[in-house]
């Protein structure tokens, strides 16, 4: 370890074992919170997105309200909205929902997987929309019915133009996280807040949890770099 | 009718704090994506560095993140400040770190660097012929700038500028937690002392939509406006 490294670890009373397994725990929270939120708004979002594309507005319309509702709003609001509304459902506390929506951590995934659903459903959608007709055309001359045409070739060729606006809905879901603190979450912003109050010091609280983000999204941005190149491999140019 | 507990003005004060801090932070973000999108384009590696780390950084960090530590750390970078200047030359100031600066320097700062990206595409839109004619016609740099660049790109960059208000307008909420008495706070305060969360958050929802629907026709009307006398392939 360089010299300086060492001395600077010495005097400093804030990054001890204690407070860095506590960052630990909050980045777990975190990394759980997010992951479970953006698959379990995914496995919604395809559905939907397909239903959002069909002509009928009984079908599509709805969806679109639940789309144009939860990205007009600010996630916070949504929270808010869940967190302390949940325990207000007349009932509730005697159903063994109670058990569960008590811990601070299932309203907030409720609210973020509503969230991200919803801006995942406008992507997919965007990029069902898009499809080349001929593809769909040259798919029904083959016979194929509408089930295997959209697995077969509407999906596929929609996911590969979805891949870029959902890793950017994944680092910002990444980021719009940090508002679990809020409702008494432990996740890494809780764990800065802690700290910080603990010590009065919000640079290095803060500081060192700005770094955490920026690791978590460097990972991401990397593997969606990776997850891309693969998705578009038939685009890359022919080696001479 | 909405029975709001003697709230109601309490919110709309809360709704004009929302919407002020939204004006102020869009100008700053405005300002810095020029800036940035200018230090982007300058060809100086120093400018490109500088405008690079920022976006990154940027876009590294949660909203969030930042406003806690440019709120508390601006705090006691200002008592800090104080102590010194009342040691060094036995002057004594001091204020109080404002949750409202706070949130426009940090959502301006977050937005500033979201539009650097969309007013560098929108540079790189217009046509080097126009440039190039500009500059045989003895246009000067700063000329050539505001007379033909600003105009033909701001076309290119109003949907980007409409997409980052939209989502600037919903950040605002998070100055709440700051302190700030905005609408969100207002409701809050208002739920958990009345226990009828649905009852106060509901109407905020709803001005936050009626906020993002409103920009939407009128960036849509802007855009009209902006693409007169462009003929466009779908039409």
């Amino acid at each position: 370890m360089p010299d300086f490294l060492a001395a600077w670890l010495d005097q400093n009373e804030i990054f001890t074992a204690m407070t860095l397994m506590e960052y630990w725990d909050g980045m777990v929270t975190t990394v759980q919170l997010v992951f479970l939120c953006l698959v379990i708004g995914l496995l919604f979002a395809v559905p939907l997105a397909i239903l959002r594309t069909f002509k009928n507005p009984f079908v599509s319309g709805p969806v679109w309200l639940y789309t144009y509702l939860f990205r007009g709003t600010p996630l916070l609001v949504q929270l808010y909205i869940i967190y302390y509304g949940i325990a207000q459902i007349p009932g509730i506390q005697e159903t063994f929902w109670w058990a569960i929506f008590r811990e601070p951590f299932y309203p907030a995934l409720l609210a973020f997987t509503l969230n991200t659903c919803a801006y995942t459903t406008e992507i997919i959608r965007g990029a069902i929309v898009s499809t080349p007709h001929g593809e769909i055309e040259a798919a029904k001359a083959y016979g194929m019915n509408w089930f295997m045409r959209m697995r077969r070739i509407v999906l596929p060729s929609a996911a590969r133009r979805a891949v870029q606006a959902y890793s950017n809905e994944v680092i910002f879901m990444l980021h719009s996280s940090a508002i679990a603190s809020v409702v008494t979450i432990v996740d890494l912003t809780g764990a800065a807040r802690n700290i910080y109050s603990r010590f009065y010091a919000p640079f290095e609280a803060f500081t060192f949890v700005a770094l955490c983000y920026m690791l978590l999204t460097f990972i991401l941005v990397f593997a969606f770099r990776k997850l891309e190149s693969h998705l578009l491999r038939h685009q890359r140019p022919a080696r001479s | 009718m909405l029975d709001l507990k003697g709230y109601g003005p309490a919110l709309l004060d809360g709704a004009v704090v929302t919407i002020e801090l939204a004006f102020l932070s869009l100008a700053l973000a405005l300002t810095l994506g020029l800036l940035g999108a200018a230090a982007k384009l300058s060809g100086s590696r120093l400018a490109v560095g500088i405008a690079t780390f920022y976006t990154t950084l940027v876009r590294g960090v949660p909203d969030l993140v930042m406003m806690l530590l440019f709120y508390y750390g601006g705090q006691v970078g200002v008592n800090m400040l104080s102590d010194y200047v009342w040691e060094a030359y036995g002057i004594d100031f001091f204020f109080q770190f404002d949750p409202f600066i706070s949130g426009i320097i940090t959502i301006g700062l977050i937005f500033g660097a979201y539009m650097t990206e969309t007013f560098r595409g929108a540079f790189l839109a217009v046509e080097t012929g126009q440039i190039e004619a500009a500059r045989a016609y003895g246009f000067s740099r700063w000329h050539t700038f505001r007379r033909i660049m600003v105009p033909q790109m701001l076309r290119h960059a109003l949907p980007g500028i409409g997409n980052n208000w939209q989502v600037l307008l919903k950040t605002t909420a998070l100055v709440s937690i700051i302190g700030l008495t905005d609408m969100v706070r207002v409701a809050e305060e208002a739920a958990k002392a009345e226990r009828m969360p649905f009852h106060f958050f509901i109407p905020v929802a709803f001005v936050y939509l009626a906020l993002t629907a409103g920009s939407e026709l009128f960036i849509k009307w802007l855009d009209k406006r902006a693409n007169v006398g462009v003929a466009q392939g779908n039409q």
